[in-house]
């Protein structure tokens, strides 16, 4: 199969190298022209003192060693990934049962236009109004506090935003609600690429509906799946928005919801070019080795 | 004479506004032909819309005044994008093309220091600019040392004099310590013990005595006896320190909390089921703030009173610079005069808009006649405290840093004030903070 | 018998999905329905603290927001300019690239893969301090390109495409359509994307929201007032100074930013809810 495709394809194939320019030079001119100048910088003391410039002189790997021993990284790598996790876990299993119902034939669900159409309506709003929503909501003098102490579940106003718990819990649960519509519609379009009659089939064959998910719509789903998984790791990598309005940037309580890019941000803040450079090779193959991870994972028995 | 000399200027100044740009349109022939100032908000651009003789709008972001077309650029000031802005434009000014040149840019004081360095240079002195001395006569002292460069030389003016004080709610006055009167008040408050003091009886009688520790701090800050930057060190000033005693306290005692400035938490005590005794502020926070036009506030029923407070503060300002390498310095002078110097101006702006002037013939005219009254105050006329509190503010310990180190410093307490830190590790993370924001430095 | 449990076990499952769906709905709507609330309060109310009644200051906030100073309409239309030309260029040329991975081989075809993959992994926050240097090189301050080109190299847009591609987008079909003497661009115009049409629109969608909602480059390019997008805006209207300041209006524009991105949504949506018939060749 796969060797007569190539024999009847390849005297098209120069054109396989056409339909990538566009991507390969709209790609080095925006993107690897200015991560050349990072990495580059990254080996560099260079900031801004007020408005006089500091260096650029060359440190080597000063920038990385100084992150690596004195910074509190892998902190702020863990708060990253913790609250990842926490947002992640609830938005996958409730696209997956969201993404299963809508596509099984069997359930019939009604008003099903209004509900897809509902689910990713959160993502329309911009994360920084979103954030400032909630900081006015979970206040605390706000009306989530309001009710508690009305239903008399908290005798005093809970303070949301000086708890640890709390804190990451809003952030996650922000993102959760952000990204499961997208996430579901994702799923949904992988699921509904598999042919009715593979269900039909299965259905025939006397199977459940938590077998046919399992047997049929996982392993078809399979490519969509990884698609949803790297892609969300790596946003959750580049977390930012969010917990940078919710905290005012600070990432409190000390510093718990402090994530990578917020700390990166904070020296882009100061015009640091060198360290924010070291920083943001760090975080490229730190993203590079997850992702790899993931993808050996998730992948590891197609290869048959 | 000085007067004479005065009313001399303002005559000139009448004449320029009944014949717009007579004056300078012959000296500014050969200057350039627009006007671009850089703003982070609409302020300073309806204050001259609304007070400069002679400038027209055109549209939202463009006016003419003359021949001259005036530019404004707004960037706002989230995320630091207006200082980023000015440090990407300001150094190459000089070589700019005609058209595109910045000629006129703002400052606060939280960052003046930045831009009025010598070494910098990029805001003119008022000296080159052909300002002296003595057209700024009138301006209080404290506006000036914060924007004087290490030569002493002036590189920035303003037409606001922030001078702020303490307003407390009467009737909470009334109830705890039996008197409204602004006298008697301020002997409940007129030093920090008393004030914590007064705190704990405030709590007692279920009151908060500031809405947050976040409204005392600027006072302690504006009090130290050095900079937070001495010699490329960060140094913690003992008033600051005690302002993490005073505060840790009241905040365990229930005498205040930890919310953030603007927030809503903070805002309850506008009205008066959020049961707040004071708040830190000068003339335009307790003319607009305080949601004194709003039905069931405080300050719709005149329900506060200002006074001095523990130590006297300061509390906001704009300053505007002449960038180095404008191609319009005739005209650029005659903003600066107008709206900084200018007494029938300036009385404009203060009734108008409720700037507290930079001028003190103007505050002597408020503070004399009932003109000053206001309402929000249940009547009081503030000129005369607040013209007094101008003289006395103190702007010899500022360092360029201290607008990073105000807010990584209150941020990171806060940590300590909730329970979620001792002191030391908030200390520490502060000294974290600051490094990451200002790399060229040290701490303790 | 067993036909009848099958029955009551379906009846139970649609229960329990109709509880959770309603409960999630409730959720997603609720922030339009504060949001709705808040856009009606002035900002002397909003001050006091959250309520669950319109006020009556709606059309006061909006037009305050229309008089004031900031070009709300201009905005709109720069966004409006901004995303959908993003979408645009995003997607067709995402899916050319996908498209060239997929239907042809050749020297270097998995290493280009790869490596598309591994620069999807480049933050944007990465790169932005080269990019700011590199946009004011080329004088693109004040313009669109620097925001709606750089998107035609979409990393996480043409993966998706792809891995969509694998499993619809048969080469026997791109073989059928050679046979019959059509040229590579034309079969990739007619042929290949046609049928990534709901995969195209999923992606549209959500490149013009993000780009929409973009506050972060737009920032660091857009200075005068005629090229600012609407995000630039809202944040300018929240660093008013204070005599000027206004949270029902903020709130007002917030409401105002969002409604056209509900109503392209909506109207792209039924791409994805209803038109997939893509398992149709697979067979």
């Amino acid at each position: 199969m796969k060797g007569k495709k190539k024999s009847a394809v390849v005297r098209y194939n120069r054109w396989g190298y056409i339909f990538l320019i566009p991507f390969m030079v709209v790609f080095v001119v925006f993107q690897l022209i200015p991560l050349v100048t990072t990495v580059y910088n990254s080996f560099f003391e260079n900031f801004m003192s007020g408005l006089k410039q500091v260096g650029p002189n060359f440190i080597g790997f000063k920038n990385y060693i100084q992150l690596l021993t004195q910074g509190d990284l892998l902190k702020y790598f863990l708060n990253t990934m913790i609250m990842w996790i926490l947002g992640f876990v609830p938005q996958i299993i409730l696209s997956l049962l969201l993404g299963s119902w809508f596509t099984n034939p069997q359930l019939k669900l009604k008003f099903q236009r209004f509900f897809k159409t509902v689910i990713y309506l959160p993502n329309l709003i911009m994360a920084s109004a979103f954030a400032m929503l909630f900081f006015t909501l979970f206040a605390k003098t706000g009306p989530i506090n309001s009710i508690l102490v009305g239903m008399g579940l908290f005798k005093e106003p809970y303070d949301f935003m000086a708890h640890v718990g709390s804190v990451r819990g809003l952030v996650a649960f922000m993102n959760c609600l952000m990204w499961f519509g997208n996430t579901t519609i994702l799923l949904m379009a992988g699921m509904m690429g598999i042919s009715d009659s593979l269900y039909e089939a299965a259905e025939v064959d006397g199977a459940t509906p938590t077998q046919i998910f399992w047997k049929v719509t996982i392993p078809l789903l399979k490519p969509i799946f990884i698609y949803v998984v790297i892609t969300s790791l790596i946003g959750g990598l580049q977390m930012f928005d969010v917990p940078q309005i919710l905290t005012n940037g600070t990432g409190d309580p000390m510093r718990s919801s402090m994530t990578l890019i917020m700390y990166l941000n904070k020296h882009l803040y100061s015009k640091n070019f060198g360290l924010a450079g070291a920083l943001s090779v760090l975080l490229l193959v730190l993203t590079a080795i997850l992702s790899a991870i993931v993808f050996r994972v998730t992948a590891k028995d197609e290869v048959k | 004479m000085k007067k004479r000399m005065m009313s001399l200027v303002s005559m000139a100044l009448i004449g320029a506004m009944v014949l717009p740009n007579a004056a300078f349109a012959e000296e500014a022939a050969d200057e350039g032909k627009v006007l671009n100032i850089q703003v982070w908000n609409e302020e300073f651009k309806s204050r001259i819309t609304d007070h400069y003789p002679g400038y027209e709008a055109v549209d939202e972001t463009h006016g003419k005044i003359g021949d001259v077309d005036v530019v404004w650029t707004i960037t706002p000031s989230d995320d630091n994008a207006y200082q980023n802005n000015l440090d990407s434009i300001l150094p190459g000014n000089v070589d700019a093309a005609a058209d595109d040149k910045v000629d006129i840019f703002l400052i606060e004081a939280d960052y003046a220091l930045k831009y009025v360095d010598a070494d910098v240079n990029v805001a003119m002195t008022m000296e080159d600019l052909g300002i002296t001395d003595e057209d700024l006569g009138k301006q209080y002292t404290y506006t000036q040392d914060i924007v004087r460069d290490a030569d002493g030389k002036l590189r920035a003016s303003s037409w606001q004099a922030c001078s702020a004080g303490l307003i407390y709610n009467r009737e909470i006055a009334k109830e705890v310590l039996g008197t409204d009167d602004p006298d008697e008040v301020q002997e409940f408050v007129k030093d920090w013990d008393t004030y914590n003091e007064t705190a704990a009886k405030m709590a007692d009688a279920g009151y908060k005595m500031a809405a947050t520790v976040n409204d005392t701090y600027r006072v302690y800050s504006n009090n130290v006896s050095a900079p937070w930057v001495q010699d490329g060190k960060v140094v913690l000033d003992d008033n600051i320190k005690k302002w993490v005693d005073d505060s840790k306290t009241a905040v365990d005692n229930n005498e205040t909390t930890t919310a953030e400035l603007w927030s809503d938490d903070w805002a309850k005590g506008f009205f008066p089921e959020g049961k707040v005794f004071c708040y830190f502020g000068p003339a335009w926070f307790f003319n607009f703030s305080m949601h004194g036009d709003e039905e069931g506030s405080v300050g719709h029923d005149g329900g506060w009173g200002l006074v001095t407070g523990p130590q006297g503060f300061y509390w906001g300002g704009t300053w505007i610079c002449a960038a180095q390498g404008t191609d319009n310095p005739t005209l650029v002078k005659d903003i600066i005069l107008t709206m900084t110097t200018d007494n029938d101006v300036m009385k404009e702006i203060a009734q108008a808009d409720s700037d507290c002037v930079n001028n003190k013939e103007v505050l002597e005219e408020l503070a004399a006649d009932e003109s000053g009254n206001l309402a929000i105050l249940g009547g009081q006329n503030p000129y005369e405290m607040l013209a007094a509190g101008a003289e006395l503010v103190d702007m010899s310990n500022t360092s360029p840093y201290d607008q990073g180190c105000n807010e990584e410093f209150q941020g990171a307490m806060k940590n300590y004030f909730d329970g979620n830190a001792t002191y030391e590790e908030a200390l520490a993370q502060f000294n974290t903070a600051i490094v990451e924001k200002y790399p060229e430095l040290v701490t303790e | 018998m067993r036909e009848e449990k099958t029955r009551n076990t379906v009846h139970a499952r649609r229960a329990v999905a109709y509880i959770v769906l309603a409960i999630i709905s409730f959720l997603c709507l609720f922030w339009f329905y504060v949001l709705f609330i808040n856009a009606t309060r002035s900002n002397g109310e909003l001050g006091r603290g959250f309520t669950a009644i319109p006020s009556t200051h709606l059309i006061e906030n909006l037009k305050n927001l229309m008089t004031g100073t900031l070009p709300v309409l201009r905005g709109l239309l720069n966004s409006l300019i901004v995303a959908s030309l993003t979408a645009f260029l995003c997607t067709y040329f995402s899916t050319m690239t996908a498209y060239s991975i997929h239907a042809y081989d050749y020297a270097g075809r998995k290493v280009i893969f790869t490596f598309i993959l591994t620069i999807m992994m480049i933050p944007t926050q990465v790169t932005a301090l080269g990019f700011v240097k590199l946009v004011q090189g080329l004088h693109l301050e004040d313009n669109f390109i620097p925001l709606i080109v750089p998107s035609i190299a979409a990393p996480v847009t043409f993966f998706y495409l792809k891995q969509y591609m694998d499993s619809n987008l048969p080469g026997e079909l791109i073989e059928a359509a050679r046979i019959d003497g059509a040229g590579e661009l034309r079969i990739f115009n007619t042929v290949a994307l046609p049928l990534m049409r709901p995969a195209i629109a999923v992606q549209a969608i959500f490149t013009f929201v993000s780009s929409w909602n973009n506050y972060f480059t737009p920032s660091l390019i857009l200075h005068a007032d005629k090229s600012k997008t609407l995000p630039i805006l809202i944040a300018q209207l929240r660093a008013a100074d204070w005599l000027k300041f206004d949270m029902g209006q903020v709130y007002a524009m917030i409401a105002f930013s969002i409604f056209p991105v509900i109503i392209v949504y909506l109207v792209l949506s039924k791409n994805i809810v209803g038109g997939v018939s893509a398992g149709a060749v697979k067979g």
